[in-house]
């Protein structure tokens, strides 16, 4: 193998591009970005960073010492990719000619229809999207969040903190009730009206109202969120934090298998000889599940593309070694969140240590009396051992 | 300085005790039966590598996936990015002592930050 393109310059992509050379990959490498920046660090963007406590440098996820001895095409989008010369295609133009690929193109923030070009209207899934919110917090007043998702709620919790009067809207019954379970995704939830930020639920939203046309091709700012009860929610500032969907339009009629992102084995290998796909885009098969999950976790981009490489480099020679179960964090309203494994499969779920009205909690999920996932809040100690625990249990 | 820790006999392998001292320090006892002392707060966020998950010669930060190697504080990958210090283990009449480094932690932006009197 003497080229390989990795597309998509995020975590996945550098950790990617890192594992090729760890793994003694010593050709020519290619990493395709269609954002101009280097990698960056994407948690804080919801946290830290939007709160001004770390600057764009401490998001660099490269070592200042660092030498991948790659060529970084930044700015610049894969548009396709030619199977039979297998080349990818870029929409400069340009042309890549590879042996090997990685896909990472990641996800990208679903939006809300209706809201192009309303002012005060946000999404949060990269560095500029970051800036845009951060500058528009910091002048401050009423923000309305659509979505209690994991984003939604971070943004919520550190808006909350800069002093922004605050509320959540959240269709479902329960927020998180798809990652946590309803009974866990009401305790966590439950941190917002701790804090006095609004959470309303099981309402989902109309559109949103803004001011009058200034002048032709701009639609002034958003000045309340209509909701389908009825009821309208004055904002100043909306966030948008209903999900994503994966990058993969640009892989349609390569021959690249997709269904919800591209569809991978349990080793990262597409239907494509020589195309492997980490990160927010790939469908991997989860052998514990039995069957493919698309999971859009910050510890898969970083550990899975290690497989992935040693499938590309070794022709799919290689026997995947078990996965660690899936894990997440999030940090809310100063309280450390953690979940390991599958909540989907549970049938109970207990809390082991700490008191549900403490907001300090170190929860398990079983299926027939097996631990199948954990839940921790400010128990990282315990946490970590159950996490462990589970990790033995089910590989 | 030579500061005493524990009992070698009050920490188990697999087990981890935190000095709490300033900048706290960590001592490890592996599986194998190998001692080691580094500092204990990851550098990328303020966690207690004590929590951590041990596995071998590395622990891996509770809250997120950096790796740290106990023999030498190097850092495997993200999000952390600069190695922690390591520390001399003395043990002396059935006692674990460390000898502090006297080279400056690499603590993380937001300790840093509250320890010259920022907010964090």
């Amino acid at each position: 193998m003497r080229a390989v393109a990795v597309v998509g310059a995020s975590l996945a992509g550098l950790s990617a591009a890192r594992s090729l050379r760890k793994q003694g990959y010593d050709g020519r490498l290619v990493v395709i970005g269609d954002e101009r920046h280097r990698p960056y660090d994407r948690p804080p963007l919801s946290k830290e960073f939007l709160a001004g406590t770390l600057d764009e440098a401490d998001l660099a996820l490269e070592a200042d010492d660092e030498e991948l001895g790659a060529e970084w095409l930044l700015g610049t989008r894969a548009a396709g990719l030619d199977r039979g010369e297998r080349v990818v295609r870029l929409a400069d133009g340009r042309k890549v000619r590879v042996d090997g690929l990685v896909i990472a193109t990641g996800a990208a923030a679903r939006r809300l229809p209706g809201a192009e070009g309303l002012a005060g209207v946000h999404v949060l899934r990269t560095l500029d999207d970051a800036r845009a919110l951060r500058d528009e917090l910091a002048r401050g007043g009423r923000l309305v969040v659509i979505g209690g998702g994991f984003i939604g709620a971070e943004v919520a919790s550190t808006a909350h903190a800069l002093g922004l009067d605050v509320t959540v809207v959240e269709a479902a019954p329960t927020p998180l009730a798809g990652p946590l379970g309803a009974a866990m995704g009401g305790i966590v939830s439950a941190l917002h009206t701790d804090h006095g930020v609004r959470l309303l639920c099981g309402v989902g939203v109309k559109g949103l109202s803004g001011g009058e046309h200034i002048r032709r091709g701009a639609r002034g700012s958003v000045d309340a969120v209509l909701l389908e009860d009825g009821r309208s929610i004055p904002a100043d500032i909306v966030v948008v934090g209903v999900g994503a969907r994966p990058c993969v339009e640009w892989l349609e009629g390569s021959g690249v298998e997709l269904d919800n992102g591209v569809k991978c084995g349990a080793d990262g290998r597409t239907s494509l000889a020589g195309v492997v796909a980490v990160g927010d885009c790939a469908n991997w098969y989860d052998p514990r599940a039995g069957a493919h999950r698309r999971v859009e976790h910050w510890t898969g981009a970083r550990e899975r593309p290690d497989a992935a490489v040693a499938t590309l480099l070794a022709g799919g020679a290689v026997e995947p070694g078990a996965p660690r179960p899936p894990y997440f964090w999030s940090d809310q309203y100063g309280v450390k969140i953690q979940f390991a494994g599958h909540a989907a499969g549970a049938d109970s779920v207990a809390v082991e240590e700490g008191a549900v009205d403490d907001r300090n909690v170190l929860a398990v999920y079983r299926r027939a009396g097996e631990p199948v996932a954990v839940l921790g809040m400010n128990q990282p100690r315990l946490f970590t051992r159950w996490r462990k625990r589970l990790a033995a249990a089910t590989s | 300085m030579k500061i005493p820790v524990c009992r070698l006999a009050d920490l188990p392998r697999g087990e981890a005790f935190r000095l709490d001292i300033d900048p706290p320090v960590s001592v490890f006892h592996t599986d194998d039966g190998e001692i080691f002392a580094i500092d204990d707060t990851c550098t990328h966020q303020d966690a207690s590598l004590a929590d951590g998950w041990l596995e071998g010669c590395e622990v891996e930060c509770p809250l997120h996936a950096s790796k740290f190697d106990l023999r030498t504080g190097a850092v495997d990958a993200p999000p952390a990015k600069r190695p922690v210090r390591t520390h001399e283990v003395v043990v002396e009449d059935g006692v674990i002592h460390v000898r502090v480094s006297t080279d400056a932690p690499n603590l993380p932006p937001c300790l840093a930050a509250r320890l010259t009197g920022g907010s964090a």
